[in-house]
């Protein structure tokens, strides 16, 4: 019995081990190609500079840093809004009829992978966009549109939760008061759910900045500045995953130069959602 | 005068009958105590004085409930009715928002919005709650911080400030220490000058220190329903008599 248990713990410790060592391997890996990349060609005109062109050894990738920043900030605002209106309406205000239905496509949607997304970015939104605004088609703003979709799962199911936790004697204490419905909802029950959906919101922000694969299909990728939302764009992690496949040498560090940054603005956010919580 | 007439009323929660056959008046300005062994259906009537039982699903209810002559399931609107009848919960419940906000927060959702106004408010209705001086200084910090006590006399206070005409407790002092539950029944006592109180509760003593008139309840039925010390003193029901003394569950 005595050695089974230990058997048992051994085995427990040596899977939860493997998770934290995948970590390590990953950052180790990332930072010790990427990090060097990044002082031989100078920190400043790697972040600041507007040319990647990596043959002729420029590497500036301010561009993408600014693509990927916007078109996550515009889908956050966007996709926060449907969906902590959503997370509201399936929480306090959906018939009990309904709710599974719902509750069930909101998962559903959530589960679909990204490159089904940009199928429907590619037959739907792109030429949605050629055809309403001009240009081509292919742009930020279609990322926009896909990005907030994509995050409403994680916004919807993580709010829902958040606002569902809060205790009812919340509702109840102001309906005694007088409130309505609404006036319950919004002014007491959802300030209270606070931390959570903020919790939501964080880690929406980090599935839209992360994301890549429905982003590549519907951007266009242009390496050059977009003079508005109607141009094409590249962000970061597009940028790596074109070019890696081919990518050599400094080129290719410099890919992963691009994957330190992406990733010291993912550990922020995690930071940031980390000390939020206590 | 009576503040509620109630008549001939039944109450289900689904197929179980909570409720039979109630038929009581309860006297503006006074306080009014129920008692009675555990799920014998207090929490259920004092919710149904304020209809928080609407929110339970499946929840049907029959007969008259008359507050000042006027039929609360009738016509009355129901967010003005528990603007009148307010009510102080078992689990002190402040919201996690400020002191002040707390006590804002009714007359907020009725229509004030002068600041100044609402500074009157705040203040009267914590110093009727007899908590001003602890909270004078306090009234930006969160509601969550005070202490057990506290959170309960601002909730009495939050309910004041809806100017309702009643107040409705149930068991407001059970999760409360024994200072803190004297201060309540003080403030309790002083209160019914300008209030109609009715109060769920399970300590004898307490129904006999505060209460005008009790009703003992027994499955659903209300038993005997007298004057405090009349009740107290010569029960007229064998059962209530057995619960009053202790030899009952
Ligand atoms: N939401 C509900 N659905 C179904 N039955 C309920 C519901 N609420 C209460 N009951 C039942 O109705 C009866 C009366 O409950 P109530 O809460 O009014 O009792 P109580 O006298 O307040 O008891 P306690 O002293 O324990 O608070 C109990 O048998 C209880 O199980
Ligand atoms: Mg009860």
């Amino acid at each position: 019995m005595k050695t089974r248990e230990h058997v048992a713990k051994l085995i427990f410790m040596f899977c939860a081990l493997t998770a934290v060592a995948a970590l390590f391997v990953i950052i180790f890996f990332i930072f010790s190609r990427g990090m060097p990349a990044i002082f031989e060609v100078g920190i400043g005109g790697f972040l600041s500079g507007r040319v990647w062109r990596p043959l002729q050894g420029e590497f500036g990738i301010f561009t993408f840093i600014f693509t990927s920043l916007v078109t996550t900030i515009v889908a956050f605002i966007v996709g926060s809004r449907i969906g902590l209106w959503c997370a509201i309406y399936l929480a306090m205000f959906c018939p009990r009829k309904i709710y599974r239905p719902l509750k069930t496509m909101v998962e559903l949607l959530g589960g679909i992978p990204s490159v089904l997304y940009g199928f429907f970015g590619v037959v739907v939104i792109v030429p949605f966009i050629r055809n309403a605004f001009g240009g081509p088609g292919n742009s930020m703003l279609a990322a926009m549109i896909i990005l907030s979709i994509m995050i409403l799962p994680t916004i919807i199911n993580l709010s829902e939760a958040a606002i569902r936790a809060v205790p009812s004697f919340y509702y109840e204490g102001a309906l005694a008061l007088g409130a309505t419905k609404t006036e319950a909802v919004f002014d007491v029950v959802v300030p209270a759910a606070k931390s959570g959906v903020n919790a939501s919101y964080i880690l929406g922000v980090g599935r839209a900045i992360g994301e890549t694969m429905a982003v590549i299909m519907v951007i266009g990728n242009s390496p050059h500045m977009p003079e508005s939302v109607l141009s094409p764009a590249r962000t970061m992690t597009a940028a790596i995953a074109l070019e890696m496949s081919y990518a050599t040498g400094l080129h290719q560090n410099m890919l992963f130069a691009i994957g330190v940054v992406l990733f010291t603005i993912v550990i922020v956010l995690n930071l940031i959602l980390t000390i939020r919580r206590h | 005068m009576n503040k509620f007439q109630l008549k001939d009323v039944n109450l289900w929660y689904n197929d179980f009958h909570a409720l039979k056959d109630i038929n009581m008046d309860i006297k503006a300005k006074e306080i009014t105590a129920f008692i009675g062994p555990s799920g014998c259906g207090k929490s259920t009537l004092i919710k149904s004085l304020n209809r928080m039982n609407d929110l339970i699903d499946g929840c049907k209810i029959t007969g008259d409930f008359l507050l000042d002559g006027e039929n609360i399931y009738g016509n009355l609107d129901i967010n003005a009715l528990r603007k009148r009848v307010g009510m102080v919960f078992q689990k002190p419940n402040p919201f996690p928002m400020s002191v002040f906000d707390n006590v804002a927060y009714a007359p907020r959702v009725h229509g004030i919005k002068s600041k100044f106004k609402l500074n009157e408010i705040v203040e009267k209705s914590l110093r009727d709650a007899a908590i001003w001086d602890e909270l004078k200084d306090r009234l930006k910090k969160s509601a969550i911080s005070l202490s057990g006590g506290q959170q309960q006399r601002l909730c009495i206070a939050r309910a004041l400030a809806a100017e309702p005409d009643v107040l409705l407790m149930d068991e407001p002092t059970s999760a409360l220490d024994p200072i803190s539950t004297a201060k309540i029944e003080e403030l309790v006592i002083k209160l019914k000058k300008k209030y109609t109180i009715v109060i769920v509760t399970h300590n004898m003593q307490q129904a006999v220190r505060i209460s005008d008139t009790t009703g003992f309840f027994l499955l659903g039925e209300l038993i005997e329903y007298n004057n405090t010390e009349q009740l107290f003193s010569m029960p007229t029901d064998k059962r209530c008599e057995d619960y009053i003394t202790g030899r009952f569950g």
